[in-house]
């Protein structure tokens, strides 16, 4: 403490001499790097430590007792069976959201095997070609997956029973980047889940 | 008159913000993204000390030439520790003559970077800054969260979902994320703390959970949810509690709060056209943006010191622009890329761009236009989010 008292102004004592004098060569002012080991963040100094991330355990999460995940509950532990309806695959214009008239077929195809099945219900993944921005191709994939679940209600199949969910652009069908690979990534998949065995 | 009424103000701007500077060449312009960068010169240093100066001062407006074209000269060595000197050649005077011990060459050498910037700029450096971005081996399919040092150095993954992820946000000043996971089947939000390791559901409900977007106090988060039927911009407090619906329009996307936490600026659509929008942050009347000139808008981010809002305009390609975030002006296109990120200098932005069919991140400086690629880690990189 009083090490410091003494030399710090001998030390800006002696880089005032030196700046004015314009000497060059001989650096005298020793700047510690601050937290050696600790990262900044920002403007602030933070005594962190980056530990890798524990694999992620639900049973544990302290944020499932305190957020609405009914909706989700009630899919989890279902059974995917992505082959059922794998002939169904419904695909969009670019940039678009809209429900082809010609994909008519496959949305009543899709609706009788769930009212032929009642135990059953369905998650609809909305994908993306890659011409478009992440976030904006996410909320896009929602869309589509919606508009899906929305001519499935007007068909008769209550929206209870589906789930939807978007890729974004992040799992296409073809992994192409011509318009024969976006026109075939710009999709929803329907994929049928059976309830758990002895349920 | 107008024109001369705006001209004597961006020169007046132009030399209040840069006193430091004798060349003011470029200023007849009058565009902030046309400036002419610093020229240095650089002696002394061979190695990893030398790359990290020049990386760090590109991206800070300075250009490396020769030392007779030179303002200002950097001379050292960064052979074992990193020690400098730093003269203005044209008022013949030494700035700075400093020595560095501690940490690692490469942060010593940022640090050098750093009191650069500050005697030559008078603004805090970006040298010693991490980013956060989204990892994925091939350009779509699972991925991780990892953090870095702004230039990319020091990778180190933060999940291992082995599932799709995206969109990492840091909370500001804390060693703390919010990113988006598909580990549970789903996409939702988690908040990461980096000092812990911990990390919970701050967003989970049916159907799309991403865009997380930290307040500048850290005690808010905006966010895309689709829970009512269509993708909207929602806020709740940073644990998930009090969550409010904040637009109603069709197709809103990636929130960013102005630095005063007033407002949130979106990506929306209005009249079939795609437009940058701007709400109060509890909620009120949306007011759209100008940005004429640079079709299809997502992705804005607010500036630190709240004068500019980075986007991505899609034009057949991706491109990078900046707008000023109070109107009167058009968007200005910097680069092509993806996903731009402001520095805490208000200067500099961290962004994708393609390489082949990867993307990698760059750091480009959006008054001189200069940008680098940052070391890259494993597979295409992409969503980065610098730490203020």
């Amino acid at each position: 403490m009083k090490m410091n008292r003494i030399v710090f102004p001998l030390a800006l004592a002696l880089a005032a001499t030196l700046a004015t004098t314009g000497c060059k060569h001989t650096p005298v002012k020793v700047t510690p790097i601050p937290g050696a080991t600790n990262p900044n963040v920002g403007d602030r100094q933070a005594n962190d430590t980056m530990p890798p991330s524990p694999p992620f355990n639900p049973d544990t999460d302290p944020s499932k007792h305190n957020i609405d995940t009914t909706a989700l509950n009630e899919f989890e532990g279902m059974i995917k069976d992505p082959a059922a309806l794998a002939a169904n695959t419904i695909h969009f214009a670019f940039d678009s959201a809209a429900i082809k008239k010609s994909e008519k077929d496959n949305l009543v195809a899709v609706a009788s095997a769930l009212k032929s099945s009642l135990n059953d219900k369905l998650l609809i993944e909305g994908n993306c070609d890659e011409r478009g921005t992440d976030e904006y191709n996410r909320a896009l994939g929602e869309r589509r997956a919606l508009a899906a679940r929305e001519a499935l209600a007007k068909l008769g199949v209550s929206p209870d029973r589906i789930r939807t969910l978007s890729n974004g652009k992040d799992k296409p069908a073809d992994s192409g980047h011509d318009e024969s690979a976006w026109g075939k990534n710009r999709n929803d998949t329907f994929i049928l889940l059976h309830p758990k065995a002895g349920v | 008159m107008k024109k001369i009424f705006t001209l004597i103000v961006t020169l007046a701007t132009f030399c209040l913000s840069h006193a430091n500077e004798t060349d003011l060449g470029d200023i007849t312009k009058g565009s902030p993204f046309a400036q002419k960068p610093v020229p240095v010169a650089l002696s002394g240093f061979t190695g990893e000390g030398a790359e990290v100066l020049k990386f760090d001062l590109t991206v800070q407006g300075f250009s490396f030439v020769a030392p007779d074209q030179a303002q200002y000269l950097i001379s050292g060595s960064d052979a074992g520790a990193v020690s400098g000197t730093l003269t203005d050649k044209f008022a013949k005077r030494q700035l700075l003559s400093r020595s560095y011990n501690g940490a690692s060459l490469r942060r010593q050498a940022h640090a050098f970077a750093d009191d650069i910037v500050q005697a030559v700029q008078n603004l805090k450096g970006i040298g010693q800054t991490k980013i956060s971005f989204k990892a994925q081996p091939n350009s779509a399919g699972a991925g991780e969260i990892y953090v870095a040092d702004f230039d990319g150095h020091g990778a180190q993954r933060i999940t291992t979902d082995g599932a799709i992820v995206a969109k990492p946000a840091w909370v500001p000043g804390r060693l703390a994320l919010y990113y988006t996971s598909y580990a549970r089947g789903n996409p939702d939000i988690f908040y990461h703390s980096l000092s812990s390791g911990q990390r919970r559901v701050v967003a989970g409900y049916s159907g799309l959970n991403t865009s997380a977007a930290v307040s500048p106090d850290g005690a808010k988060v905006a966010m895309v949810l689709s829970k009512t039927g269509s993708p909207n911009i929602w806020v709740c407090n940073a644990d998930g509690t009090g969550l409010k619906q904040i637009t109603h329009g069709d197709e809103d996307s990636s929130p960013t709060w102005s630095p005063d936490g007033s407002w949130i600026c979106f990506a929306t659509k209005h009249n079939e056209r795609r437009r940058l929008a701007k709400i109060p942050a509890g909620g009120g009347t949306v007011q759209y943006l100008n940005t004429a000139g640079a079709p299809n808008p997502t992705e804005p981010d607010w500036s630190p010191d709240g004068k500019w809002i980075a986007f991505t305009s899609q034009m057949g390609d991706f491109n990078i622009c900046v707008m000023p975030a109070a109107g009167g002006g058009t968007p200005t296109v910097l680069v092509s890329g993806q996903n731009p990120s402001w520095a805490p200098n208000s200067r500099t932005l961290v962004f994708n761009r393609s390489l082949g069919y990867r993307q990698i991140l760059s750091v480009l400086d959006v008054f001189t236009k200069q940008y680098k690629d940052c070391a890259r880690a494993t597979g295409s990189n992409s969503q980065p989010a610098w730490a203020k």
